[in-house]
């Protein structure tokens, strides 16, 4: 009997949680179009979005720089080792240039903004929610939408691709520093094989990736903050919700951009 | 005239409002009572729209809320919420001001700081409180603030959500003086939400009391003590035993 029933519950919890994330996709999915149609309706909140350009863009450089040399460098040293295998060694200043620029440049960009950013707009905006001071804002004539959305999601869509090109130099800088002061490559040529194997497309790729991944990190934090529970479970929630959400969904862009973008 | 008619209101299979008909008359302080979770809050944001009722009837001088120009109808309301509310990452005047600086009536910048000053003064707090931020006040200055932004735009309707809720008795007493004599003096429709009867004695003109979802009682305050409704006689002098249900 019971072998007979557990299988009917385990079903019926699938498509429960299946029905609940496609729920949530298109939750968000409206949302998105209400931020957007939002973005081209004033009143327009100056302040508010040169706060959110400071906090996105400008405050997140460290981490940023940080987590593109020491990845940069670890590239370097794994494509010098991997390829001395088959004798490619060579190949480092060109595989540095390209692996950074087209995936992890955006990707890790993506991720820490996620963590640092995300975290930072969901709690925020949910401790706003729990102590009334979105309602307030409401009954004094101001759309939060407009308000605390529009600014931040306008900002991670355009400061996040300045991160990402900053985040791809600095990249870049790690395994240069390393292949030259390290493995013992040339300089001159370093730069020069780096510089003549980029391409423009490659870039560009790079910045539409930071652009595509700045409005999901910024929108997925304002979502979570904006439908966050009560009390302080309700705000911890709405940040690690937003946190694991914003990360997936920037993983899973990624995989269509680059598909969209260098499948062919 | 604020005029609520049937209003209904459930989050789930929890029917916080069952049918609420309230009459609050232009430039009256309406008190509304009842215990914790009975629904006061719900009743107020319905009326504000932040909360939508399943059913009913809201209106103001006659129009349905639903249907009126939302600036318009917000610009006609102040509002002290119970924590206040105020916004972290502004100063005192900025969060005094906020409505001021806004919208199609925007003031100048000093114009505004200038009315938030004022504001705050006429709330009892001296205009170096202006420069400071929420975090660096006690919950006593909180509220006079959260008051001061309530009156800043000189609203018709001012809606009080727990004024004295966390404050203690003297502190209490300040708040409950300075909301009668704000309404009387700007001669503003104020409704009150609270369960604390020396806010009720001090502030309002009639008394609404909410239980299991309906107005169980509603009459002029001085009606009040000499009422034989048994819910209410409980509630006023917090009583434990009685027909309203206390969990021990």
């Amino acid at each position: 009997m019971n072998l007979i029933v557990w299988p009917e519950k385990a079903l019926a919890s699938l498509g429960r949680a299946t029905f609940t994330a496609l729920a949530a996709i298109g939750r968000i999915a409206i949302y998105a179009g209400l931020t957007l149609s939002h973005m081209l309706r004033p009143p327009f909140y100056r302040r508010e979005f040169f706060t959110a350009l400071m906090s996105v863009g400008w405050l997140s450089l460290p981490v940023v720089g940080l987590t593109a040399i020491f990845t940069g460098g670890a590239l370097a040293l794994q494509i010098y080792a991997g390829g001395q295998r088959f004798s490619a060694e060579a190949v480092v200043p060109q595989i540095v240039a390209i692996g950074m620029v087209r995936e992890l440049g955006p990707v890790l960009v993506g991720l820490m903004i996620a963590a640092r950013v995300t975290s930072s707009i969901a709690a925020e905006i949910a401790t706003m929610k729990v102590t009334e001071q979105i309602d307030a804002l409401t009954t004094l004539s101001t759309n939060p939408m407009k308000y605390l959305t529009v600014p931040r999601v306008l900002a991670g869509f355009l400061t996040v691709p300045l991160l990402v090109g900053v985040g791809d130099i600095i990249g870049i800088m790690g395994g240069f520093l390393v292949s030259t002061e390290q493995l013992g490559f040339n300089r001159a040529s370093y730069i020069k094989n780096t510089v003549d194997f980029l391409q423009t497309p490659d870039v560009v790729s790079s910045l539409i990736k930071g652009a595509v991944f700045g409005f999901i990190a910024t929108l997925i934090g304002c979502y979570y903050g904006m439908n966050s529970g009560r009390g302080a479970q309700g705000v911890g929630g709405a940040t690690k919700n937003a946190v694991a959400t914003a990360s997936i969904l920037i993983l899973a862009a990624n995989f269509v951009l680059t598909s969209v973008m260098f499948g062919s | 005239m604020i005029e609520l008619s049937s209003v209904a209101k459930a989050f789930g299979k929890n029917h916080v409002l069952r049918g609420i008909n309230l009459t609050i008359p232009r430039g009256e302080s309406m008190v509304v009572i009842g215990g914790s979770g009975t629904g006061k809050s719900v009743l107020l944001k319905s009326i504000l729209g932040l909360v939508t009722p399943d059913s009913g009837r809201i209106t103001l001088d006659g129009a349905d809320v639903r249907e009126a120009n939302r600036d318009a109808f917000l610009a006609r309301f102040g509002m002290l919420f119970q924590g206040g509310a105020l916004f972290d990452s502004l100063k005192v005047w900025e969060n005094v001001a906020f409505r001021l600086m806004r919208g199609a009536t925007k003031l100048s910048k000093d114009q505004a700081r200038a009315i938030a000053i004022e504001k705050l003064r006429r709330v009892g707090l001296k205009p170096e409180t202006a420069d400071m931020f929420p975090g660096e006040l006690s919950g006593g200055m909180q509220k006079r603030v959260g008051l001061a932004r309530a009156i800043a735009a000189e609203p018709e309707i001012i809606f009080f959500d727990e004024p004295t809720t966390g404050l203690d008795p003297i502190m209490s007493g300040v708040i409950n003086a300075l909301i009668r004599e704000i309404v009387t003096e700007m001669g503003a429709t104020a409704m009150t939400i609270t369960h604390d009867m020396s806010s009720v004695r001090a502030i309002a003109d009639r008394v609404a009391m909410l239980h299991d979802g309906l107005i169980r009682w509603t009459g002029p305050v001085s009606d009040m003590d000499q009422s034989d409704d048994p819910y209410l006689q409980q509630f006023i002098h917090g009583r434990a035993d009685g027909p309203i249900e206390s969990v021990r």
